[in-house]
């Protein structure tokens, strides 16, 4: 990690390149070793093959372009990554051009391991690379104006894109230095700003896709609209993993608008003139399905196949000391089972991607966080090479992990590929909500041992449940374990002698996905709630005892001195307040929640969050992604599940999967602890804390545990 | 021939009257700052004002708008500057801006009719509109600011 302040090799030194863009400017940007290319045919070489490896074009006549190379989903990345680049650079945000980066080797995001974006990676991933590029633009611009007017760099200091001699009169714009600094050795080493001098990072700047976003100009995937376009909808099989037997089209053909109606790899297509037609013809459309696989499949089924993986052996994630015999040995042994349920993304703007395939190129606009996965789609759907499709990213309309997927697009190429013609393909709510890649669903048992004090010194958690990764990256799977399905139960910060982590794979015909916070999504509500059931059979206060338990982590510790306060204060009338502590993604984040019972009804009445996300980046961005983290919980919390009844996902819409309402939103308060360790993710952490800190809270209101989500008194 | 007025403009279409004005809006006028959501009104993404109150233009048909004017995020204000825009703006309201055209529209119209809306009557009119990203608390905060003229300015 990058040192502020101190001269230091660059983290990507020898794969700097610096090239003059046409007109006298200036790129700057990263060049990959062809690792990532191998296996492309090589391409005609363009006018400037290193050009969309650029992370900053300076031009000659002022304007500053930058590259974003995350997808903005609603987590502030074009403004908190504008804010890194602009802070080294010594530019104003409002003097950016920002726009999408195509999918190119210099935006790989490192800890994915591919151009995406998820999993709270953004900030991380640039913590060191766009502040790197920053100051090596700004180093250059001071060399060349030193150069210029003969006098020692060290007179120069750069300011809102110019930069200024000491003598108060002089001062050249980046863009008027731009072809200087083409001419100029590359920098093998560059000064980062120290922490005081920054004057961006750690503020609250406006966000930058607010003003668009407030007038409805905000362009998303299903704003996309291209000369010769045609609308399209697909119907697939209700039952999961089955194909659509026979169709009959002729009333779906009938309606005005729509132009064919054919079956395609996935389902039966209705191609229209406008997104009405397209829907209605949909709807009109009759399709059979006789499925020879999955009619069976009820929620009760898949339940007693995961239930049957409680016992038995099982693959061991983690093992410290002996936890057999710790529990043998314990005064007071306890255990209990939790349920976690398959949940929907529901992203507010439907699947949806925008396709136009010819026989030189392609062009697809999506809402996506996977760019790169979408070239690679593409490419293999149309049989072009690399270099001949361009990936559009759209602002996206919500990505929780359900836009890290390839369906939508490849339901777009197929269709523009078919027809010749742009296309864009609309999945309706209840495609949506019935074909998703669900976070899956997962039992978990938990033993503890208490001794006589009434402390744990045992801890048994196994993990059963479907595999994220054997779909989705198989390379990962080691011993029959699945870090993604494990993830936050390995890495537990509380002291225990003896514990023991075990995951049961056990796979169901659900297709299962990525979903905000992953594995913690289901392990903090067991590790959280079950830590609060010892508390309570040894007769011990929940902060209390985490504090006894993180006694050699300060961090932690500090944490929960945070909510001391909040904890200690009487708790107001009819209301059960409870605790979860999640650690995920680089940063930390204890959880008080306060909770009543009126008219039979949960309701969660305040939240107070205190996060040790290391160096802030953007305070009020963080604060947002603690709220919508909350509030993504607490929809999963309280309200509804998806479920299956023959083979059928049984929720098609805000009926049945209802989503958190206005009137339902708790009061958050979230207070930032300062760091200076490098950013952790953000994005995802809160939505873990939120079903255990209920649970827990609803444990010391109503004296009863609450073990299967959702939550239902 | 159906008419309409359109953010002020007199506009006339010949299109099967079933139409929900949601496409109508986005399909013919290009206007795609309203959002679809659901079609079924039960998201609030759609909302534009018909004759100044709040409708879902997903469960609006064309016919039901004859002789009456429609009022979008495009035109509640012509620079962006309408107070519950300035307002969403301080606040920072917006994450992924998917819903917000329905939130904003809503909301215009309800200070519209109650300039400064109590807590009740602010959750009562916002509860139609969902939310998935979680804004519903800087939305409260957006409008009360918005209602409150001598804060406005931020
Ligand atoms: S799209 Fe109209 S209410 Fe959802
Ligand atoms: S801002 Fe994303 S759904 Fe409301």
């Amino acid at each position: 990690m990058a040192d502020s302040g101190s001269m230091k090799g660059l983290t990507r030194r020898d794969l700097l390149k610096i090239v003059t863009l046409s007109g006298g400017g200036l790129a700057l940007g990263w060049v990959w070793p062809a690792r990532a290319e191998t296996n492309e045919p090589a391409a005609p070489r363009s006018p400037d093959p290193f050009e969309p490896n650029a992370w900053i074009n300076i031009h000659a006549d002022g304007r500053i372009q930058v590259r974003l190379a995350r997808a903005e989903m609603g987590q502030g990345v074009m403004t908190s990554l504008a804010m890194l680049l602009a802070e080294e650079l010594e530019v104003g945000l409002d003097q950016l051009q920002i726009e999408p980066a195509p999918v190119a080797p210099a935006y790989v995001n490192y800890l994915l391991g591919e151009q995406a974006t998820g999993g709270g990676t953004s900030t991380r991933d640039a913590w060191n690379t766009l502040r790197e590029a920053g100051a090596l633009a700004r180093t250059l611009m001071i060399a060349a104006a030193a150069q210029t007017w003969g006098v020692p760099e060290s007179e120069c200091r750069a300011r809102r894109a110019q930069v200024h001699h000491a003598d108060g009169t002089r001062r050249l714009t980046y863009g008027e230095l731009a072809a200087t600094a083409t001419r100029l050795p590359a920098p093998s080493s560059v000064e980062l700003k120290a922490k005081p001098d920054w004057t961006l990072i750690g503020t609250s700047p406006r966000r930058l896709d607010t003003p668009l976003k407030v007038r409805g100009a905000a362009h998303f995937g299903l704003d996309v609209r291209l000369p010769g376009m045609l609308y399209a909808t697909i119907a697939r099989c209700p039952v999961i993993g089955a194909q659509i037997s026979g169709w009959n089209g002729q009333a779906a053909h009938a309606v005005p608008g729509v132009i064919d109606v054919f079956a395609v790899r996935y389902g039966i297509a209705v191609v229209a003139e406008t997104s009405w037609a397209a829907l209605t013809g949909h709807a009109r459309l009759e399709v059979e399905c006789r499925p020879r696989v999955n009619t069976a499949v009820t929620t009760e089924r898949l339940h007693s196949r995961l239930r049957i993986g409680l016992n038995g052996r099982a693959p061991v994630a983690l093992k410290e000391g002996d936890v057999s015999r710790a529990l043998a040995r314990a005064a007071l042994e306890i255990e209990s089972v939790y349920e976690v349920p398959f949940q929907a993304h529901a992203c507010m703007e439907p699947m949806n991607c925008t396709a136009d395939v010819r026989p030189d190129g392609c062009d697809i606009h999506v809402p996506t966080q996977s760019p790169a996965a979408t070239r690679e789609t593409a490419r293999h759907l149309t049989g072009l090479s690399a270099e001949r499709i361009r990936v559009h990213t759209t602002f996206l309309g919500g990505g929780h992990g359900r836009r890290r997927e390839q369906d939508f697009v490849q339901d777009a190429v197929e269709l523009s590929q078919r027809l010749g013609r742009p296309v864009q393909v609309i999945w309706t709510r209840a495609d949506d909500l019935q074909h998703d890649y669900y976070r899956p669903m997962t039992l978990h048992r938990l033993r503890g041992g208490l001794d006589a004090a009434g402390e744990p010194v045992a801890w048994f958690h196994r993990v059963v449940g479907p595999s994220v990764l054997a779909r989705r990256d198989p390379g990962r799977l080691r011993d029959g374990i699945d870090s993604l399905m494990t993830d936050g139960a390995v890495s537990l910060p509380y002291r225990l002698p003896h514990r023991r982590l075990e995951y049961r794979r056990a796979d169901t015909p659900v297709p299962i996905g990525l979903w905000r916070g992953d594995g913690h999504s289901h392990n903090a509500f067991a590790t959280e709630c079950f830590l609060d059931e010892l508390a309570r059979a040894g007769g011990r206060d929940p902060l209390e005892l985490r504090r006894q338990l993180l006694a050699e982590s300060p961090a932690h510790l500090a944490l929960l001195d945070r909510l001391a306060e909040y904890w200690a204060a009487p708790v107001p009338e009819g209301q059960g307040r409870g605790l979860a502590l999640v650690e995920a993604m680089g940063s930390r984040l204890a959880l008080l929640a306060e909770v009543s019972v009126e008219d039979g009804k949960i309701r969660a009445r305040r939240f107070v969050a205190v996060l040790d996300g290391g160096q802030v980046v953007n305070p009020d961005a963080v604060r947002a992604q603690i709220e919508s983290g909350i509030v993504f919980g607490l929809t999963a919390t309280l309200k509804g599940a998806i479920t299956f009844s023959d083979g059928q996902v049984e929720q098609a819409d805000f009926g049945d999967y209802p989503l958190l309402r206005f009137d339902e939103m708790p009061e958050v308060e979230s207070i930032l602890i300062d760091s200076d360790a490098p950013p952790g993710g953000v994005s995802s952490i809160a939505t873990p804390a939120v079903a255990p800190a209920v649970a827990n809270a609803l444990l010391a209101l109503l004296g009863r545990p609450f073990r299967t989500l959702p939550i239902r008194l | 021939m159906i008419h309409l007025t359109l953010n002020g403009e007199p506009q006339a279409l010949a299109l099967d009257p079933a139409t929900p004005l949601l496409w109508v809006l986005r399909d013919h006028f290009g206007l795609t700052g309203t959002k679809y959501g659901c079609g079924e009104g039960a998201c609030g993404a759609c909302v534009v004002w018909l004759d100044g109150e709040p409708v879902k233009s997903c469960s609006t048909p064309l016919s039901a708008v004859e002789g009456r004017s429609v009022q979008t995020i495009e035109g509640l204000s012509p620079d962006g500057r309408h107070p519950l825009q300035l307002a969403w703006v301080l606040e920072e309201v917006p994450q992924c801006g998917y819903c917000q055209s329905g939130q904003i529209m809503t909301a215009a119209a309800l200070l519209a009719r109650h300039p400064r809306p109590s807590d009740e009557q602010i959750d009562a009119a916002m509860s139609e509109v969902l939310c998935r990203c979680g804004s519903y608390g800087r939305i409260r905060r957006a409008i009360h600011r918005a209602a409150t003229p001598e804060v406005q300015g931020g």
